[in-house]
């Protein structure tokens, strides 16, 4: 059989979004850690965000079910947890994607920089938990607008 | 909770009784898991549709922490079992959790009191397990274990945030309204006597730090006890001086007549149809 190469292979992957935030893939989150052949088998090691995020069993049938869509059918999933996810590995398309769609990214200081819809830096917290294990909910204090903030760890 | 696909690390070979390193991760696992199903009960019915948010999401994450606790307790234990069937098919005896998770959540702050004072502990035990922090200089090593320093590595991170955000609540509670003061007071009276098991040398992790799985567990109590005060003092709120505390949960002879009723309806569903999968 064919063997694609790897970067063939992070570019497919690089399609498959995330379950919860749709507008980013399962790279740019930073969760898909690594992908080789081992013999025939493709192995794809993969992080959970948090330890109890339900998305995870999804995102490994996502991945499965992507990489089978282009021929590849012996593949074998690899749940790897140390080092542990960091926001860190979230790419710099993805933040971007992530402010477009109304999502403030991680910022290292504890809260988002501006308010992803007016760019204002009036933010405030309103509940350090959000809608998935991994936002929180703050609200801008000039267009009052909500919004969805990727906490930072 | 679902079948994790393959284990990452083949075990290094650890001289360790295999009965005390099933017993320790047991311990780990069913306190994460029966706090977990605890703050899953507030689902729906918080005050506030963010605490209920907030507390179904710390459920969430230390469910996930008993998944993995769980998970390679039954791996080492090698009779076939998982993780589900560790936490839906042993009886209230088999369980290792301590007294404090087993308390019912009362009201919202009694809630938060428990989770604090369990919060403040788990960190200051996922650190050591993980680093070694927190210990003096050198007697700091993580656990011998990898597998057991690669959880509570994972778990720290969360454990953090969920820390800092029940100490926060005890503290806005505690110095808040007299109706709160007053209730947080008697819930810290309340719980106060299922503290002094969280950090007690009790015989298997004294085994344990003889097979250098987790150092001097002693170390863990003035830790606690550190952040605890700091954190009542800010709350304006004082703990009750005992002479005597509640044990029994480490070696399951003495649970609270809680966790029967806790687990009548957690694993209700699973023993009604054991040989459902989804």
């Amino acid at each position: 059989m064919v063997k694609p190469d790897t970067d063939q292979i992070w570019d497919w992957l690089d399609s498959v979004p995330d379950p919860e935030i749709p507008v980013i893939s399962i790279v740019d989150l930073g969760i898909v850690r690594d992908i080789s052949w081992q013999g025939d088998t493709l192995e794809v090691s993969v992080t959970p965000t948090y330890s109890g995020c339900p998305a995870t069993a999804v995102i490994e049938l996502s991945i499965t079910s992507a990489l089978a869509q282009h021929g590849l059918t012996n593949t074998r999933l690899k749940r790897q947890i140390a080092p542990p996810w960091t926001t860190d590995w979230l790419s710099d398309k993805g933040r971007t994607k992530l402010t477009e769609y109304g999502i403030a990214p991680p910022n290292p200081a504890g809260g988002p920089s501006e308010c992803p819809r007016c760019q204002s830096q009036n933010v405030e917290r309103i509940s350090q938990f959000g809608s998935t294990p991994c936002k929180a909910q703050w609200r801008c204090t000039d267009c009052l607008e909500p919004f969805d903030y990727f906490k930072c760890i | 909770m679902s079948a994790a696909p393959t284990a990452q690390d083949a075990t290094a070979p650890l001289d360790i009784d295999p009965q005390v390193h099933v017993e320790f991760l047991l311990q780990l696992g069913d306190d994460a898991l029966i706090l977990g199903h605890r703050l899953s009960e507030w689902c729906g019915k918080a005050p506030v549709l963010e605490e209920d948010i907030a507390l179904a999401n710390t459920a969430l994450d230390l469910i996930g922490h008993a998944q993995m606790w769980l998970g390679y307790a039954a791996e080492l234990e090698g009779a076939g079992r998982s993780a589900d069937r560790l936490a839906f098919f042993r009886d209230p005896y088999d369980f290792r959790c301590c007294l404090l998770v087993q308390q019912p959540n009362g009201d919202f702050g009694q809630t938060i009191m428990r989770q604090f004072l369990f919060d403040t502990y788990h960190l200051a035990l996922l650190r050591m397990l993980a680093t070694g922090k927190g210990l003096v200089a050198h007697r700091s090593f993580p656990s011998a274990d990898p597998r057991i320093a690669e959880i509570a590595a994972k778990a720290e991170k969360e454990v953090t945030y969920q820390q800092e955000r029940s100490a926060d609540l005890v503290i806005r509670l505690g110095d808040g309204s007299e109706e709160s003061h007053r209730r947080m007071q008697a819930t810290l009276d309340a719980l106060w006597p299922f503290t002094r098991e969280l950090t007690d040398r009790d015989p298997v992790r004294v085994a344990a730090a003889e097979a250098r799985l987790i150092g001097d567990p002693g170390g863990l109590t003035p830790i606690w006890e550190h952040e605890v005060t700091k954190v009542l003092k800010a709350a304006t709120l004082t703990p009750p001086d005992l002479s005597h505390f509640q044990s029994g949960g480490r070696d399951g002879r003495r649970h609270t007549e809680h966790l029967g009723h806790l687990l009548a309806v957690m694993q209700s569903l699973p023993r009604s149809h054991p040989d459902a999968t989804w």
